[in-house]
Order: structure tokens, then C-alpha cells, then sequence
């Protein structure tokens, strides 16, 4: 049954590719996405390891045996909202290095640094 | 996968309006695996106000992406390197979904089966969230805060008050233009403006029995607010909510969730436990998550709004500078 371990892999895949965008690309608000990619990946993770077969939302109801584990879900609604803040503060950098430097791809802000010395 | 495509694409637009798809997509993921209070909140955030705050940066930045020198196939396999040992390491990961994984043996039972009588509210991400881990409820909301007042320090930007007189009336000419054309959408935009701020109110109070709390109701809010600010130009907008008074807003939103913890402490209780706030101690913790949660609220909303207006207000100082130098 090694089928059952489908939710890790595509976890592991998402992951990946935003970690090549991450790496590969010079382009820092596309950086900013492929970060973004990685940690929805992670959400993805955390709230796949929170359901259980059979399970329902984590409603206390009348007749319901089975519920997800909530803890997971408590985690990752606040990273979602944490994670937003960042991104824009990631957002807010990215803009003022255009401003200073004319431009967001890493290769030209690195050539302008190395004029100046 | 929409994933990939985004990888692909060179066009940032394209790119943004994809990771919005990708957002929503999740979401719908997430409602899949029964996790609905982080359906709601992904939907909003992820689908909504990132995608919304990327296309304002932007338009600062520049939409074409450069295409990079150097090749590609370095990264290509530390990528493939990493994502292949991370594939072996899951081999010995619990399967997918079985009641007895290590992650449901420990903690969570227990507030599934008491969370009910100890706190009384029946939607357990709430009760867990606001309660029985408020501690660190309150260091996110305290992290969200500090973004908030990064984004403000990076971006704010001090004018003499002579160029503001100017500049309003610059905007505002500007802005006449721009409402004749889009008469529709502006008076769709107004019916609908009082119901988005009713769902949001709702999800506020409603978070003890359904999906719903501070977090996403604030989003909600603050997407309101900032449909407002889009069609109906940033000054007017600025009009209606002014800067201060909306960073005044974000501060009392955590003071008031840690005035709460306090108030607890004077009693001779832990911090933030809300027993004390009520005689009877359900009661006390309803009020007491009813008064975290408005916290949070009032914290996210005006976080999210203060993020919007500093970078909208330096598209526009921008294109002032640029208008005075030619």
C-alpha cells in the first residue's frame, strides 16, 4: 500500500517547483510567488496530516464519531494570515529596491553594486 | 498543474492572475480535507488580498520578467536532488488518513472530547485557537502588527504641505475622469460595499458555532474597505478613513487582545484565562474569545488596510514625481 503516501509526494512536488522558482529565477516579485508556492505547500502538508477517513469538519455536532484533528487547522489559519504580512512586506522591499536601484532582477542590481566599488 | 505554468510564464501578470487561481484552488483543497475555518481564510487571503497587493507592486516594478543568463539545469537538479530524498523520507510517513497516525493520538482527543464542556463553543478551531492556545494567538497577531508597521516604515512617505494642496487637487481631477468611466461598476460597487461589511461582521461573531473568527472576517473587512479605495480613488478614500486614525485602530486591536490577558492576571489567574472575566466560567469564556477574536479582527483588518493605502499612496507619489519631472 505505498500508494497511501500520494498526499507527501505532491507536497514534495509543489514544494519543488516553488523552490526552483525560488532559485532559478532573478526576478524578485517572482521569488516573492515561488515563495509563496512553498508555503502553501506546507499548509498543504499540515492539513492533509489532519484528516482522518470518515472524519468531518471539526464541528462539534449532534451524531458525528468522527472529527479531523483541529490542531493542524489551528496552525495554518494563522500562518495563512502571518504569511500574507510577510509577503507584503516582501512586496514593500522589492518596491524600494526598484526605486533605488531602477530595477527588481538580481543580475542587474548585483552588476550595479559591483560598478560603484 | 497551475503550478508549473507559473514557472513557466514570463508575463508577471499572467503569473499573479495564475497564483490566484492556485489560491483558490487550494482552498477548495482545503474544504476537501474538512478543514474549513482554513478553506475560508486561504479563499480570502490567498485568492484575494495577495493577489490584489502583487498587482499593485507591479505596477511599481514593471510586468516583464527578464530572462535569466545563466542555465537553468544547476538549479534543476538541486531541485531534483532535494525533492528526491525528500520522497525517500516519506517512506517511513504514517498513511494518508488513518484514525491511529501518530498526529491524532496525542492532544487532540482530548480537545475534541472536552473542549465542550471546558470552553462550551462548538466550532473546536475557535475554542482551540482562542483558548486553549491564545498565547500564541497573540504572538501572531503581534507578528501580523509588526508587517503592518514594516510595510508603513518602508513606504510611508513624508511630504511638505505645500505639494500635498497640490497634489490633491491633482488627484482629484484625476479621479472625476476615472469615475465617468466606470459609472456601473461604481454603482454596483456601492449596493454591494454594505453587505461585504455585514459578512464580515457575521463571520466575526458567528466564529464560536461556524467557520469564521478574527482572521478571516478582518480580511474580509479590510477587502471592503479597499474595494471602496479602488474605484473611488485614494484620496477620497483617505477622506472617508484617515491614516492615523486607522493605525490607531491596529494598536488598540492588540492592545485590547492583551489588556484581556492582563485582566486575567489581576485576578490571580494564568494569563488569558478567561474564567475570571464572568462568574459562571463557560460564560467567561465566551466573552473572553468574543474579545480576543474582535482583537484580532480589528488588528487584521487595519494591518491589511494600512498595506494597501502605503503602497497604492506610492504608485501615486510616483507618478507625481515622474508627472513634475517631465
Amino acid at each position: 500500500m505505498i500508494l497511501g503516501l500520494y498526499n507527501y509526494w505532491i507536497v514534495v512536488v509543489l514544494m519543488m517547483v516553488g523552490f526552483y522558482i525560488v532559485i532559478a529565477h532573478g526576478n524578485l516579485i517572482k521569488k516573492i510567488v515561488g515563495l509563496s508556492i512553498f508555503q502553501t505547500s506546507v499548509f498543504i502538508f499540515y492539513i492533509s496530516m489532519a484528516k482522518v477517513d470518515g472524519g468531518t469538519a471539526p464541528i462539534l455536532a449532534e451524531g458525528i464519531q468522527q472529527y479531523s484533528n483541529p490542531l493542524p487547522h489551528v496552525l495554518i489559519l494563522t500562518a495563512i494570515v502571518v504569511g500574507i504580512a510577510t509577503t507584503a512586506l516582501g512586496l514593500a522591499l522589492a518596491v524600494r529596491i526598484k526605486e533605488a536601484y531602477g530595477s527588481i532582477e538580481e543580475e542587474e542590481i548585483q552588476e550595479k553594486d559591483n560598478l560603484d566599488c | 498543474m497551475v503550478a508549473i505554468a507559473i514557472v513557466r510564464m514570463k508575463d508577471l501578470f499572467a503569473v499573479i492572475m495564475l497564483s490566484g487561481i492556485y489560491g483558490l484552488l487550494s482552498a477548495s483543497f482545503f474544504v476537501a480535507m474538512d478543514a474549513v475555518d482554513v478553506a475560508f481564510t486561504e479563499a480570502s487571503v490567498g485568492a484575494g488580498i495577495s493577489t490584489l497587493l502583487m498587482l499593485v507592486a507591479i505596477t511599481m516594478t514593471g510586468r516583464s520578467e527578464n530572462p535569466t543568463r545563466h542555465k537553468p539545469v544547476l538549479a534543476l537538479a538541486v531541485v531534483i536532488v532535494t525533492g528526491s530524498l525528500l520522497i525517500y523520507g516519506t517512506l517511513d510517513m504514517p498513511y494518508f488518513g488513518l484514525a491511529q497516525d501518530p498526529v491524532h493520538l496525542h492532544v487532540a482527543p482530548r480537545y475534541i472530547n472536552d473542549s465542550m464542556q471546558e470552553v462550551g463553543v462548538p466550532n473546536i478551531v475557535t475554542s482551540v485557537l482562542a483558548s486553549y492556545r491564545a498565547f500564541d494567538t497573540l504572538g501572531e497577531v503581534v507578528v501580523i502588527f509588526t508587517a503592518g508597521m514594516g510595510v508603513l516604515a518602508l513606504l510611508s512617505v513624508v511630504r511638505r504641505p505645500r505639494d500635498i494642496a497640490r497634489d490633491i487637487a491633482k488627484i482629484d481631477s484625476l479621479n472625476k475622469s476615472m469615475h465617468e468611466e466606470h459609472l456601473i461598476l461604481r454603482i454596483v460597487v456601492k449596493i454591494l460595499i454594505p453587505f461585504i461589511l455585514l459578512f464580515a461582521l457575521y463571520v466575526q461573531f458567528h466564529g464560536d458555532f461556524g467557520p469564521g473568527g478574527g482572521f478571516q472576517a478582518g480580511v474580509i473587512f479590510a477587502a471592503a474597505i479597499i474595494l471602496y479605495a479602488m474605484l473611488f480613488g485614494m484620496s477620497t478614500a483617505r477622506r472617508v478613513i484617515n491614516q492615523s486614525f486607522i493605525q490607531l485602530f491596529a494598536a488598540i486591536g492588540v492592545l485590547l487582545y492583551g489588556s484581556v490577558g492582563v485582566i486575567s492576571l489581576l485576578n490571580g489567574k494564568n494569563f488569558l484565562d478567561y474564567s475570571v472575566l464572568s462568574d459562571d466560567p463557560i460564560a467567561g469564556q465566551h466573552l473572553g474569545i468574543l474579545l480576543i477574536e474582535l482583537g484580532v479582527g480589528i488588528t487584521v483588518a487595519s494591518v491589511m488596510v494600512i498595506i494597501f493605502f502605503n503602497f497604492a499612496c506610492r504608485k501615486d507619489d510616483q507618478q507625481n514625481i515622474e508627472n513634475n519631472e517631465s
